[in-house]
C-alpha cells in the first residue's frame, strides 16, 4: 500500500468517514505493521497540531481585538459605565419629584374632580334623622337580646306616567336596589309599582303600578322626540320636598354630562328629588326627564332626552310587559297659560318612594 | 458604589469563563479582560512599565491560561482574575529581569501560585511549536496553504476543493492534497 492511500485513509479514518468494517481494517493493518502505525501516530499528531494552531490563532486574534476595542472605547464610555448608576439615581429622584409637584399642586385632585363632578338627584329622606334614631335605637337596645331590623334607607324622587294604564317612567339610579316602590300623587293617592325594565345605560327605569285601585286615566301630554333649539323656554315639576315644585328655564346646551348626546343640559333650578321629573316645552310636550346636574357648576342640569326613552321602550322584551305600552297621542296642554297646564298635568307626576 | 455596581450586573461563573475561552466566545473573552485587566495593568504600571506592556503581559497571561485549559484538565484554585494576576506577575519580572540584573515587584499582595513556573514553560513550548507552524504554512505558498486550510480546518470534502480550485478531478485534487502535506510536514520538522 502506498504512503498517499494510507495518509488518505487515516484523514477519512480521523474523520470518521470509515464504515464499521473499514475501520476495523485500518485498525489491524496499523497493528500489524509498525511502521505504518508509527506514520499514523505522527499524521494524526501533526493534523492535531494544525488544527489547535488555527484555533489558538483565533482566539489570540480575538483577545488582541477585544482589547483595542475596550480601551479605544474611550473616556466618555467610561465614564458612563462609571456614572451609569448615579444616573439612574438621578433619573429616579427627578421623576419622584415631579410627581410629588404635580400631586402638591392639586394636578392629580382637578383631575379626579371631572370625572366626578355629576350627580344624581335623588332625594334622601331624612337621612340624618334616621342615622340619629338608628344610633339612639342602638345606644336603647345595647343591654337587650331582642333586635329590632332596621328599616333600609329611604328614597324620594319624582316619575311621571308614560301611558294612561299604569306605566311609569323614572331614573335608574332611583330605584337601583329598591326592595319595594311606592307612587304617590298630589292628591296623596299612593300606589305600589314594580319594575318592568331597566336601563343602567341611560338611567332609565320603566315601572308599573301594581295596585287594582288604580284606575286608568288619558293623559294631558305627548312625548316629542324632535330636537329643540337652544333657548327654547322648559318648565319641570318634582318632588324635591314632600310638595310638588315647579321650575322653569331654558334648554342651554343639546349635549348632555362630558358630551353625552342621549342628553340634554337644561337651565332649571334642580335639587335632589327632581330626579325622574318630566320636562316640558311650552306647549306641553314632553322632551326629556331630569336625572343629575353637574356639582359646583350653576345652572348646568342634565336631561335625558326623549329619543332615548323611546329607543329604551323598544327594547324591553315583548314577554316582561303587562300589555303594550301605547304613548298618548292628544294634547290637552297646547295654547293653555303655564298655571292651567301645571294645574292639569300634576295628578300624572308622581313622588318615587323607594324603601 | 463597587459594591452596587456588583449586585447590578451578575458576573458571570469563572468556570464559564473558562469555558468560553475554550471555545474562542467573545463576550467571555472581553469579560475577562474587564474583570482581571485593570489589577494587573496596576501592578505593572507601578512597577517601570506603561500601559502597552500591561496589555502585552495580559494578553500572554490569557494564552498561558489558554494552553493550560486546552492541554490538561485544568481546574481552578483560586479565583479566575487571581491566576491571571499571578502569571502577570511571574511574566513581567521575567521581563524586567531579562533587562536587567535583579528586579523584585512591590505589590500588596504577595501571592505565589505552585506550578507556575511549569504552566509558564509549557506555554512557550506551545508558543514555539505553534509558531513553526506558522512559518511553515507561510513557507508553503499558495495554493497548497489554501487546500490544507479547507481540508483540515474548514473540513470540506475533497469534491468541494476539487471545484473550488479547479481541478480536473478528485484524485487530481487528492494528489495534490498529498504533496502539499508532505511538503508542509517537511518544512515543520526541519
Amino acid at each position: 500500500m502506498k504512503e498517499k492511500e494510507f495518509i488518505e485513509s487515516a484523514d477519512r479514518y480521523l474523520n470518521g468517514e470509515l464504515s464499521t468494517s473499514e475501520r476495523v481494517e485500518f485498525e489491524k493493518l496499523c497493528e500489524q505493521d509498525e511502521k505504518l502505525n508509527s506514520l499514523f501516530l505522527t499524521h494524526k499528531d501533526f493534523v492535531a497540531t494544525l488544527r489547535e494552531k488555527h484555533t489558538r490563532a483565533d482566539v489570540k486574534a480575538k483577545l488582541a481585538k477585544v482589547m483595542t476595542q475596550e480601551s479605544s472605547q474611550g473616556f466618555f464610555f467610561n465614564m458612563w459605565k462609571n456614572l451609569k448608576i448615579n444616573g439612574a439615581a438621578a433619573a429616579a429622584v427627578a421623576i419622584l419629584s415631579s410627581v410629588a409637584t404635580l400631586y402638591l399642586s392639586g394636578y392629580f385632585s382637578s383631575l379626579r374632580k371631572t370625572t366626578s363632578e355629576y350627580s344624581a338627584l335623588k332625594r334622601e329622606i331624612n337621612n340624618v334623622k334616621r342615622n340619629v334614631n338608628a344610633h339612639n335605637q342602638a345606644i336603647n337596645t345595647i343591654n337587650k337580646e331582642s333586635q329590632t331590623n332596621q328599616t333600609a334607607l329611604q328614597y324620594g324622587a319624582t316619575g311621571f306616567m308614560l301611558t294612561k294604564d299604569g306605566y311609569v317612567v323614572t331614573n335608574y339610579h332611583v330605584v337601583n336596589g329598591a326592595d319595594s316602590i311606592h307612587l304617590q300623587n298630589s292628591q296623596g293617592e299612593s300606589f305600589r309599582a314594580s319594575i318592568i325594565h331597566i336601563d343602567p345605560s341611560k338611567d332609565l327605569a320603566i315601572l308599573h303600578i301594581s295596585d287594582t285601585s288604580f284606575n286608568p286615566i288619558s293623559l294631558p301630554y305627548t312625548f316629542s322626540n324632535q330636537s329643540l333649539d337652544l333657548g327654547e323656554g322648559i318648565f319641570t315639576i318634582g318632588y324635591p320636598r314632600d310638595e310638588a315644585v315647579y321650575g322653569e328655564g331654558y334648554l342651554s346646551s343639546a349635549t348632555g354630562y362630558s358630551g353625552d348626546t342621549t342628553a340634554y343640559q337644561i337651565s332649571i333650578p334642580v335639587n335632589p328629588g327632581n330626579s325622574g321629573g318630566p320636562v316640558l316645552d311650552k306647549n306641553g310636550h314632553i322632551i326629556g326627564i331630569i336625572s343629575g346636574k353637574q356639582k359646583g357648576l350653576d345652572g348646568a342640569a342634565f336631561a335625558i332626552k326623549t329619543k332615548a326613552l323611546m329607543e329604551t321602550l323598544d327594547n324591553i322584551p315583548e314577554n316582561s310587559l303587562k300589555g303594550k305600552i301605547k304613548l298618548s297621542s292628544k294634547n290637552s296642554l297646547a295654547n293653555l297659560p303655564r298655571t292651567e297646564q301645571i294645574k292639569k298635568m300634576q295628578n300624572y307626576i308622581y313622588i318615587v318612594k323607594v324603601y | 458604589m463597587s459594591k452596587i455596581k456588583q449586585i447590578s450586573s451578575k458576573a458571570p461563573e469563572d468556570k464559564d469563563l473558562l469555558d468560553g475561552l475554550k471555545n474562542g466566545d467573545n463576550i467571555s473573552i472581553s469579560s475577562i479582560y474587564r474583570t482581571c485587566f485593570p489589577s494587573v495593568s496596576h501592578m505593572i504600571q507601578n512597577n517601570n512599565g506603561d500601559e502597552e506592556e500591561a496589555k502585552d503581559i495580559f494578553q500572554e497571561a490569557v494564552m498561558v491560561l489558554y494552553d493550560k485549559i486546552t492541554h490538561t484538565n485544568f481546574e481552578l484554585s483560586s479565583k479566575l482574575s487571581t491566576f491571571l494576576y499571578a502569571v502577570s506577575r511571574r511574566l513581567w519580572l521575567k521581563q524586567l529581569n531579562k533587562k536587567n540584573a535583579t528586579f523584585t515587584i512591590s505589590d500588596s499582595n504577595g501571592l505565589e501560585i505552585p506550578d507556575l513556573e511549569i504552566d509558564i514553560q509549557s506555554h512557550l513550548d506551545q508558543e514555539i511549536k505553534f509558531d513553526k507552524m506558522e512559518n511553515a504554512l507561510q513557507q508553503l505558498g499558495e495554493p497548497c496553504h489554501t487546500i490544507l486550510k479547507d481540508f483540515y480546518i474548514l473540513n470540506h470534502s475533497m469534491q468541494e476543493i476539487c471545484d473550488d480550485l479547479g481541478y480536473t478531478n478528485t484524485d487530481n485534487a487528492k494528489t495534490q492534497k498529498y504533496k502539499c502535506l508532505q511538503r508542509l510536514k517537511k518544512l515543520f520538522f526541519n
